[in-house]
């Protein structure tokens, strides 16, 4: 039995279907990624996971016990955290309290504090008080990744982190990510940065139209297998 | 797979059955109401004075909220600048009845242009309140004017009251007496006027205006992007609701033959009660007001008398609609019968070979 | 000369008065983005608690440490049970549902207690008053009330800006959906702003009814000068409600001084006309 696991998650945004039954696991410590092309669903995914989009009770299974039916905030106290895309920091807070916040639903005891936050990102510690909207985007998303980890998460969701960075700056964020790991951190990776992504997964998911379209360890997926099913040929 | 569908053709349809058959139905029934006069009480041109009054007031503001999105809660503004109006060209300028009610809508639309200019800065709940004090402004300025009665008010002479064109006609032709003839003159003007303002909102939203009007009520962003002129539409509708609202508002001060600030200006009368018909009925649809006013009618005939408790009930029962059913009464049965009868939807239909096939939500 | 001072000052203590109106509906904009229209019912009706606590024998100021927290409890469950239910990006509900409460509560207290006006008795101080020389002398009821209003300003300012949970209320303004990422319960933050809303409008009820007489129907003008307070401050700033309240009472007294008739009216001109000149208020934070 993996730790974080659905089978069968539907979604929906109204009338229109996003996801036509998702069937992924993942193990204490490992990194997944998910990959696929715009509208594929996956941040779809990580938000029906996270309890943002209401799905079947079933669906969603965290320690061989049923979440589905479960409200984000309570979701968030039991060790799975969410990065969201576009990093939605808190505008009227200032980095520290954006950091302090992201402590608020901790249940859990773990190594990530305030300090520990600081020394994975230096960065941020020079500019604790300042309004989070001040900040570059690298700076914002190191901010949101930090937040994320102030509940102490066994999983981390991570949605699009490279979007919009430079690559210089991509770097510094997967360097941080690998620390994040070290410490044992499983971690679901959603990318459109297919290289970054598999260079660092154990195994990886594609998605195609809301759909499972292929998956394996990245070692094992040829480039024309990846192609086909990114596209749906 | 993706060939065949190319193959079909599309057209925009708009009547439904039971549209044609309310259509067919409602002409001898406003047959009948014309002709009521001649062998109804008085009493009774009276009780459906005040139905048809209400119900284009209900209408009027479905048509800001339902298709506008512009909740007001300051409607009376237009109703008391109207009667107001009217007290003023019939009493002072002693102009025909008829007339004053025309240019009493037509001042209620220009007190409205200002109005619009500056509570149009406001959004949603701000809005709402916004025109509350529109209307709190109006009520007060006019309690300064002497001339029409100040703060206490005053009444309207009886020539002035009789003065309506046709009246003498009338009471010749009925044999009644005068009261018994304005009764009637008012309850045709009321009868005139409800029509009127059903024609007048079934037109805009059937409209390229009412069109933009969905459009606006389903993302105001959205619309703009497609070239709706969001400002210049919620004006119009803005506008020409006050104008409409400013003639109803002259008409049944005219009937009461008596203003003041605080009865002209009353939120209760002019707002409450037609935000709960509206709700009650259905909000956003033709059909809504015309249930909400008649529910209205009977909870009013019935418990009135209470006083106290019947406003609570009102406030009480309009709590529940909206948790329970905020798409009214009306909302609930087309739900369920899927019917509509004065449709101001377009559908899309597509035409295959074999025929129309429907699609699309209705 | 010597009017228009005095002039002034009653508008700056009668601001306050509107300050402590104005407190709650900014607060609930704010964070929950909703208006409640019962809002200058709900004041009357922490009045007409008051008054009910008096009349058993409990003595002013006790009757107000009790009716503060019983407001409270009432708001929270205000929005508990029944405002949370009507949560969307639909305007219409909570706004009907205000509506049928504003109707509510003012019936309910004309049944209650009829339509006679009342006052809050506290002896002497009704009329006790500090003189500044020249003749000049203000009220020390007033006085007091700009306190409270002051004083409540301070103490939700470092609510929000020095607790973990007044994070947890501006993470819920700023961005909902990420705030439950965060393990904020967004129902229980806004029971809370409710209770917050409703207590300080007990406060206010207390100024009120000690200050001047009121009957069940005075509520809609109360929401209106609180609305006012808010929009001339500008959103999101509760030193700027303070700053509007002090706005609208100025502009009635000094209307009330050149006319009596005039004082209401006033008030609503200055508000739109700030509303022409400065449409997002004078000192706005929110960015909306």
């Amino acid at each position: 039995m993996a730790m974080l696991e659905t089978h069968d998650l539907t979604a929906f945004y109204g009338d229109f279907q996003a996801l036509f039954g998702i069937t992924f696991a993942i193990d204490e410590g490992e990194t997944v990624a998910i990959i696929g092309a715009n509208g594929a669903g996956k941040s779809t995914f990580l938000k029906a996971v996270a309890g943002l989009l209401p799905r079947p009770a079933a669906a969603v299974r965290f320690d061989a016990r049923d979440i589905g039916a479960l409200p984000a905030y309570d979701i968030v106290k039991l060790g799975i955290a969410l990065v969201p895309e576009g990093r939605r920091l808190f505008s009227s807070l200032s980095v520290e309290e954006n950091l302090l916040v992201g402590a608020y639903g901790r249940r859990i005891e773990g190594p990530w504090d305030l300090p520990a936050v600081y020394r994975l990102f230096p960065a941020l510690r020079e500019r604790r008080n300042t309004p989070s909207t001040a900040l570059s985007g690298g700076q914002q998303q190191m901010v949101a990744i930090g937040r994320s980890l102030m509940s102490n998460p066994r999983v981390l969701l991570c949605d699009e982190l490279s979007l919009g960075l430079a690559p210089i700056i991509i770097r510094d964020i997967y360097a941080a990510l690998a620390d994040i790991k070290r410490r044992g951190t499983s971690v679901v990776l959603v990318e459109q940065d297919l290289l970054h992504a598999m260079s660092v997964a154990d195994r990886a998911y594609c998605f195609q139209e809301g759909r499972v379209s292929l998956t394996g360890r990245p070692q094992d997926l040829s480039r024309e297998a990846v192609h086909a099913a990114y596209f749906g040929l | 797979m993706k060939g065949d569908e190319t193959h079909k053709r599309f057209s925009v349809a708009r009547e439904t059955r039971a549209s044609t058959i309310t259509l067919i139905l409602a002409v001898p029934a406003i047959i009948v109401l014309f002709a009521l006069p001649a062998f109804a009480s008085r009493v009774l041109l009276q009780e459906l004075f005040y139905v048809f009054t209400m119900l284009s007031l209900a209408q009027l503001w479905n048509l800001l909220a339902g298709s506008a999105g512009l909740i007001s809660v300051g409607q009376q503004a237009f109703v008391g600048v109207g009667a107001y109006a009217l007290f003023a060209f019939a009493v002072i300028a002693g102009l025909d009845a008829v007339l004053s009610i025309v240019l009493s809508g037509a001042l209620a639309g220009l007190v409205a242009i200002p109005a619009a200019l500056i509570v149009f800065r406001l959004r949603g709940a701000y809005f709402a309140i916004g025109t509350w004090v529109v209307a709190e402004v109006c009520r007060l300025v006019l309690a300064q004017v002497k001339q029409l009665g100040g703060g206490t008010g005053t009444s309207l002479p009886p020539d002035v009251a009789s003065s309506i064109v046709g009246l003498d006609f009338v009471r010749n032709f009925f044999a009644v007496r005068g009261p018994a003839a304005r009764d009637m003159m008012v309850y045709w003007l009321a009868l005139l006027l409800a029509l009127g303002t059903f024609a007048l909102v079934y037109r805009l939203l059937r409209s390229r205006h009412g069109l933009a009007l969905s459009a606006l009520g389903d993302s105001e962003t959205a619309a703009e992007s497609t070239g709706v002129d969001v400002f210049r539409t919620k004006f119009l509708i803005y506008v020409l609701t006050a104008v409409a609202t400013g003639m109803v508002g002259a008409l049944i001060f005219l009937q009461k033959a008596r203003i003041s600030p605080d009865a002209a200006f009353s939120l209760i009368d002019w707002t409450a009660y037609v935000i709960f018909i509206v709700v009650i009925g259905g909000i956003g649809s033709m059909e809504g007001p015309i249930i909400g006013v008649a529910i209205f009618y009977l909870l009013q005939y019935y418990l009135a008398a209470l006083g106290s408790w019947y406003l609570m009930l009102l406030g009480g029962l309009a709590i529940v609609l909206m948790l329970f059913a905020p798409s009214g009464i009306w909302g609930v049965i087309s739900h369920s019968l899927g019917i509509s009868l004065f449709p101001v939807r377009r559908r899309l239909v597509t035409i295959t070979g074999s025929g129309p096939e429907h699609g699309g939500k209705g | 000369m010597l009017g228009w001072i005095d002039t002034l000052l009653q508008g700056i203590l009668l601001g306050g008065l509107y300050s402590l109106y104005a407190t709650g509906l900014s607060v609930i904009f704010g964070i929950m983005r909703l208006v409640n229209l019962a809002h200058g019912d709900l004041i009357v009706l922490g009045a007409f608690l008051i008054l009910a606590a008096t009349s058993a024998g409990v003595p002013l100021i006790v009757a107000c440490a009790v009716v503060v927290p019983l407001m409270f409890a009432l708001g929270y469950a205000l929005q508990a049970v029944l405002l949370n239910r009507a949560l969307g990006r639909n305007i219409l509900p909570p706004l009907l549902i205000t509506f049928g409460l504003s109707i509510i509560v003012q019936n309910g207290l004309l049944e209650t207690f009829s339509a006679d006006t009342r006052r809050l008795d506290i002896g002497h101080l009704q009329s006790a008053s500090l003189p500044l020389g020249g003749g000049i002398a203000i009220g020390v009821m007033p006085l007091i009330g700009l306190g409270a209003a002051i004083a409540v300003i301070l103490l939700l300012n470092a609510l929000f800006y020095r607790t973990a949970v007044g994070r947890a209320f501006r993470a819920t303004s700023d961005d909902v959906e990420i705030a439950q990422l965060m393990g904020i319960n967004n129902r229980s933050i806004y029971a809370l702003t409710m209770g917050i809303s409703l207590a300080v409008c007990a406060l206010a009820a207390f100024f009120l009814g000690t200050r001047a007489n009121f009957d069940p129907s005075i509520g809609p003008a109360r929401l209106l000068y609180a609305f006012e307070a808010v929009i001339i401050g500008g959103l999101g700033s509760l030193w700027g409600t303070l700053a509007g309240g002090i706005v609208v009472g100025l502009a009635q007294t000094i209307g009330a001084h050149i006319d009596p008739e005039w004082q209401l009216l006033s008030g609503h001109i200055a508000f739109l006309i700030v509303l022409v000149i400065r449409p997002r208020g004078l000192f706005p934070r929110a960015v909306d």
